[in-house]
């Protein structure tokens, strides 16, 4: 398709410039929106369509070490999936773990152009970056995690805080990062050193420094350094009943700092260690809609296969003792683990209900749909293909209705779902999943279409049955680049690198040098990530810079 | 005299840097070609420490000569050579649906050659 | 020979001989003779690898032994794979990421079928993971933490000589703050091999054995009954495995590698999966940890990019136009023994001198096209024959170590003959030419089929 194109007599929903369902006229020149096209430019006639920015998911799993040993593990899981090639698109595999192209191209038929890989080791960063090579479409970044560094536990031990800030700094942009990830902090020690134990509460000393420490140092830290996303967070303890005051308390480290809090829905049970947990998502989203400095992602538990892929490896050896299945465990030195297993979440047990209940009450209390994002911590509560049917649940409460009743009731009991009515509307589901998230990770050209912004739109039709709407967009553009017409590829396209470059004082490296010489397998020249790995990428500032 | 014994394929330092050299080469070819026996095997098939022996068996054989290690560290019965094309004329080609031939514990025959 | 005055110096190089691929080198390059005169660090093995590797004199490009232009091989080659109906692609293991992309891409475009050296190495045990699942490290955690380090089925003294000095035996580390006194190390096999010296225990058991007794090690280790006549069947006594096991529950961090003793014995994957079952298994007692010892250089990248880009780690198919996995089926010893495969493309291994006989005849029958830097068996038979460069020495990119760290290359000397990535991506653009030109598809070749 042309350079030029106008997209005309659809319905625009643009939260972000305040356009709720207006047909408005969308002009794109050279991958950028603009004011307005010359009228030879070719137009696309989207009557009886909807029209929004591209998706942009903040919380996903699909590139890198962990998410490749979760698809080596599980060729029953692909094969019941293919994903055909075309003229213009490489195959591949499906199930909750795609292979890479297979990754980029459903999220393209989803009407998503960006995607967030919520989890990579330092060591481990480069693995990503040769898997975004080879996911297409979507624009992406990721989230290095930093929570269990042993260096930088050290210096928080010793009280260094500068060399803390600097190796930090110096820490994302050798790896390319986003933001800062920090899973189950403190854990891991425990589980590497102590024969397999964990940390159980925020304030627990390990080695002389708690979570809440950590926790703290990084929220401050990268505040400090105005990076456009904050320190992304899996807050401990999670899974387990009465899980809700670890997350409140981790709220509560944040003071009115930015922090966002990965997929709470997780860290939202009540009741006693040990026993069936109940809801909290009432506590859980109180807090939120009172705290504008905090962001979350829901992590809604979809009916199904899932797989289990995180840094809590320690949650993960829990969770196979329940299913009895395989599971792998991957320890990376100095800085992170992983548990990965297959996973599958069933209408008729309890726990599983009451996760998925408590997604949607999380959802439906949601006083501003701007900090509150969609997500399923895919693969972990449910593959992305999944949205859509979330969607479905979000604005349809007659359809909600039916599915209540279809699940385990006990668990229902314990929440407050069946009396919440409430249905999303066009606009509120364009924030949850564009406006919102966008805005979240301070990306200033995504997530809506005014002018300057990168040309990534979708365009539905309009249908009353949500979950069909959004299953198959009838255009999706990349980059002002034609990948979906009529809902066929069209052409193919690769995505660019999203990372930041805070500033820091190449002096640092004097002090991590020695310990890397000492402690790591690797050479020290070796470790940071080289340029050539960045291929088209966009460096987005920090607020100081 | 022919005995049958189990063979053991593997790598050796010498194998691995004459490989370097080139597969073509002398070296190469000398060094899969020497084979490691249980001394007192050897004592019992009449063997000198240079001699050649046939390996044979279902799917082939090669010639190779042979060398003594001591009982304690090579088990009677058992055969150790580095590997190469000598020893893959042995190898079935049968995978069992893994993709991978038996490359170890490879019965043969094994004789002295005139 | 004297050294010129050129003189270059590499550090921190990677040598890719094994699946160690340690990454300390430093490289000595006389520039003006195109070699490398001095590793240091490296081993025996790094040592010739560097050595040995220099600017050969043969062409770039052959068919049926005579020297043609590179151009006119990559057409030939690309003919050949369009022509066939059940293509193959096989090898990788001794290249780069990059390359293994493009093998990848082809593969896909032609909807032939692919498989690396992964299936007559460590396949098996990547059948076992499938299976049964893993818990594993990256090698400084050995380093940092293992008081117990076992290895079984492998012989790191003559295939990865650092593997015990710069991993996992005599380094310090955080928690091993005395190197070797601080771990136990014991070593299973069914012969005295050269490794056996670094061993505080030495386990023998009687070939084709290793099943039974990691069997009943996870008997032991939940606490089951053995019957002493396990030392009639497997060469090792009740007590030894009884002390293996405490030894095992009681370890801060214990660690298994494991080698080809068990892949490429009757059992295989059963084998490997017993191994890792029994790791998993002792995870209810304390952190226990296990690790394929990898052979080749980039063999653990092979596994990675196409796992990545197909789903499956080998043996893939892609004839219906998406990837199917099927070891057995569409691994290469098979796909050449059933007389499957009508063409052959060899990057960077040798499998006429190391497969089974009945693939060697076979591979003589169809036409061959081989990628390789060295003259081998498999270069001689070869219809298309191209001469590359060698990946770490000449190309720089990425492989993977054993246990799946990504490390950037850094060359020493440049070389006139083309690198395999190269001589693959020209393949594959002629590939999609030729393929869409069959289905009438008029598309320039970079406007789609990304990667």
């Amino acid at each position: 398709m042309a350079v030029t194109l106008r997209i005309v007599n659809g319905k625009l929903y643009d939260p972000i410039n305040n356009i709720d369902g207006k047909i408005q006229d969308i002009c794109i020149e050279d991958g950028r929106i603009v004011e307005s096209v010359p009228d030879d430019a070719t137009r696309i006639d989207a009557q009886g369509m909807v029209i929004m920015p591209g998706g942009v998911d903040i919380h996903c799993h699909i590139a890198g070490p962990k998410v490749n040993a979760a698809r080596k593990l599980q060729p029953e899981d692909h094969r019941r999936d293919p994903h055909p090639g075309t003229p213009f698109t490489r195959s591949g595999t499906g199930g909750t773990v795609p292979s890479t192209f297979a990754t980029g191209y459903r999220y393209a038929t989803l009407g998503y152009t960006t995607a967030m890989e919520a989890a990579v080791t330092p060591i481990g960063a480069r693995h990503t970056l040769e898997e975004f090579h080879d996911t297409p479409v979507i624009d992406k970044g990721f989230y290095v995690l930093l929570g269990n560094n042993i260096f930088l536990q050290n210096l928080l031990r010793e009280g260094r805080k500068e060399e803390f800030r600097q190796a930090v700094a110096w820490w994302v942009n050798s790896t390319k990062a986003y933001t800062v990830k920090l899973v189950n902090p403190g854990g891991d020690e425990p589980w590497k050193g102590k024969k397999n134990s964990n940390v159980s509460d925020i304030d627990e000393k390990i080695d002389d420094l708690s979570p809440r420490q950590i926790i703290e140092a990084f929220i401050t830290t990268v505040n400090d350094m105005g990076f456009p996303h904050p320190p992304h967070i899996h807050c401990n303890n999670l899974g387990h009943s009465g899980n809700y005051k670890t997350t409140l308390e981790t709220m509560r480290t944040a003071g009115d700092q930015r922090a966002h809090l990965a997929h709470i829905q997780f860290h939202s049970y009540g009741g006693e260690l040990g026993k069936n947990p109940d809801s909290k998502a009432a506590e859980i989203i109180e807090y939120v809609n009172t705290h504008p400095n905090i962001t979350c992602d829901v992590g809604q538990v979809m009916f199904g296969k899932a797989t289990i892929m995180t840094a809590d490896a320690p949650l993960a050896y829990v969770l196979r003792g329940l299913t009895d299945n395989k599971w792998v465990n991957v320890d990376t030195e100095c800085e992170s683990g992983c548990g990965i297993l297959p996973f599958n979440y069933q209408e008729h047990i309890y726990m599983h209900s009451l996760q998925w209940a408590i997604g949607l009450e999380l959802f439906l209390m949601s006083e501003d749909p701007w900090r509150v994002i969609l997500s399923t911590d895919h693969p972990n509560g449910g593959s992305f293909m999944h949205y859509p049917k979330l969607i479905k649940l979000l604005m349809d409460r007659g359809f909600r209705k039916e599915e209540i009743s279809r699940v385990n009731q006990k668990a229902i009991a314990k929440t407050a779902l069946p009396d919440l009515d409430r249905e999303y509307t066009l606009n509120e589901i364009a924030i949850i999943t564009r406006a919102g998230p966008a805005k979240a990770l301070g990306l200033k050209h995504k997530g809506h279409l005014g002018p300057g912004a990168d040309a990534d739109i979708t365009i539905y039709d309009e249908m009353d049955d949500k979950e069909m709407m959004f299953n198959a967009p009838r255009y999706v553009i990349k980059s002002g680049k034609a990948i979906i017409a009529d809902h066929e590829f069209v052409g193919d396209h690769i995505g660019k690198l999203l990372h930041i470059t805070p500033e820091y004082d190449a002096k640092i490296e004097e002090i991590v040098q020695p310990f890397f010489e000492n402690y790591y397998s690797i050479e020290f020249d070796n470790y940071a990530v080289a340029d050539s790995y960045l291929h088209d990428h966009e460096i987005v500032p920090t607020t100081n810079q | 005299m022919a005995e049958t014994m189990i063979l053991v394929p593997g790598r050796t330092s010498k194998q691995g840097t004459s490989l370097n050299k080139g597969k073509l080469k002398q070296e190469y070819l000398s060094v899969t070609s020497t084979l490691e026996m249980n001394s007192d095997d050897m004592q019992r098939l009449g063997l000198e420490e240079g001699d050649s022996v046939r390996l044979s068996n279902d799917i082939g054989e090669t010639i190779v000569s042979c060398k003594g290690r001591k009982p304690e560290d090579l088990p009677s019965g058992m055969l150790f050579i580095p590997y190469g094309p000598p020893s893959s004329q042995l190898m079935a080609s049968d995978t069992a649906g893994t993709g991978m031939p038996l490359s170890k514990l490879i019965e043969v025959l094994v004789e002295k050659v005139a | 020979m004297t050294m010129s005055e050129n003189i270059k110096t590499v550090k921190n190089a990677t040598c890719t001989f094994c699946g160690c691929v340690c990454d300390d080198m430093v490289l000595t390059v006389d520039l003006d003779e195109k070699r490398i005169t001095k590793a240091k660090n490296a081993c025996v093995l790094g040592r010739a690898w560097f050595a040995e590797h220099t600017i050969g004199d043969w062409p770039v490009a052959m068919i049926d032994g005579k020297e043609v232009s590179k151009e006119e091989a990559i057409e030939e080659a690309a003919q050949t794979l369009v022509k066939a109906k059940f293509p193959i692609i096989y090898g990788l293991s001794d290249t780069t990421c990059e390359a293994q992309r493009q093998a990848v891409a082809i593969t896909d475009i032609i909807k032939g079928t692919i498989d690396t050296t992964t299936s007559v190495c460590h396949g098996p045990s990547g059948l076992a993971f499938q299976g049964v699942g893993e818990s594993t490290m990256s090698l400084g955690e050995v380093k940092n933490r293992a008081d117990l380090v076992i290895y079984w089925g492998g012989n790191p003294a003559a295939s990865h000589p650092r593997h015990f000095t710069r991993y996992t035996v005599t380094p310090k580390g955080m928690f091993i703050p005395n190197g070797k006194k601080d771990r136990t190390v014991v070593l299973v096999d069914v012969r005295k091999t050269p490794s056996v010296p670094v061993a505080d225990i030495f386990i023998q058991l009687k070939p084709g054995k290793d099943f039974e007794v990691l069997w009943a090690l996870r008997a032991l280790v939940k606490g089951k009954k053995i019957d002493a006549s396990i030392e009639e069947e497997t060469g090792v006594s009740l007590a030894t495995l009884e002390d293996l096991v405490d030894k095992m529950k009681n370890c801060r961090y214990g660690v298994l590698f494991f080698g080809m003793g068990l892949t490429m014995t009757r059992g295989r994957h059963f084998n490997s999966g017993a191994l890792m079952a029994l790791t998993t298994d002792l995870n209810e007692f304390t952190h226990f940890v296990a690790k394929p010892v990898r052979g080749h250089g980039n063999v653990t990248g092979a596994d990675n990019v196409v796992s990545w880009q197909t789903g499956y780690p080998f043996g893939v198919n892609f004839n219906r136009g998406y990837p199917r996995f099927n070891p057995g089926e569409f691994t290469t010893v098979d796909t050449l023994s059933r007389g499957d495969a009508d063409a052959a493309m060899f990057i960077a291994s040798d499998p006429a001198s190391n497969f089974p006989k009945a693939a060697i005849e076979h591979m003589k029958k169809i036409p061959v096209i081989s990628l390789d830097t060295k003259q081998t068996e498999t270069s001689k038979l070869a219809h298309v024959a191209f001469a590359t460069s060698t990946y770490g020495i000449n190309t720089g990119g990425t492989v993977y170590r054993m246990d799946d760290l990504p490390i950037t290359m850094r060359p020493a000397f440049d070389s006139p003959y083309p690198d395999d990535e190269e001589i693959l991506t020209a393949i594959k653009k002629r590939v999609q030419e030729l393929v869409w030109a069959k289905q009438g598809i008029k598309a320039a070749v970079g406007e789609a089929r990304v990667a």
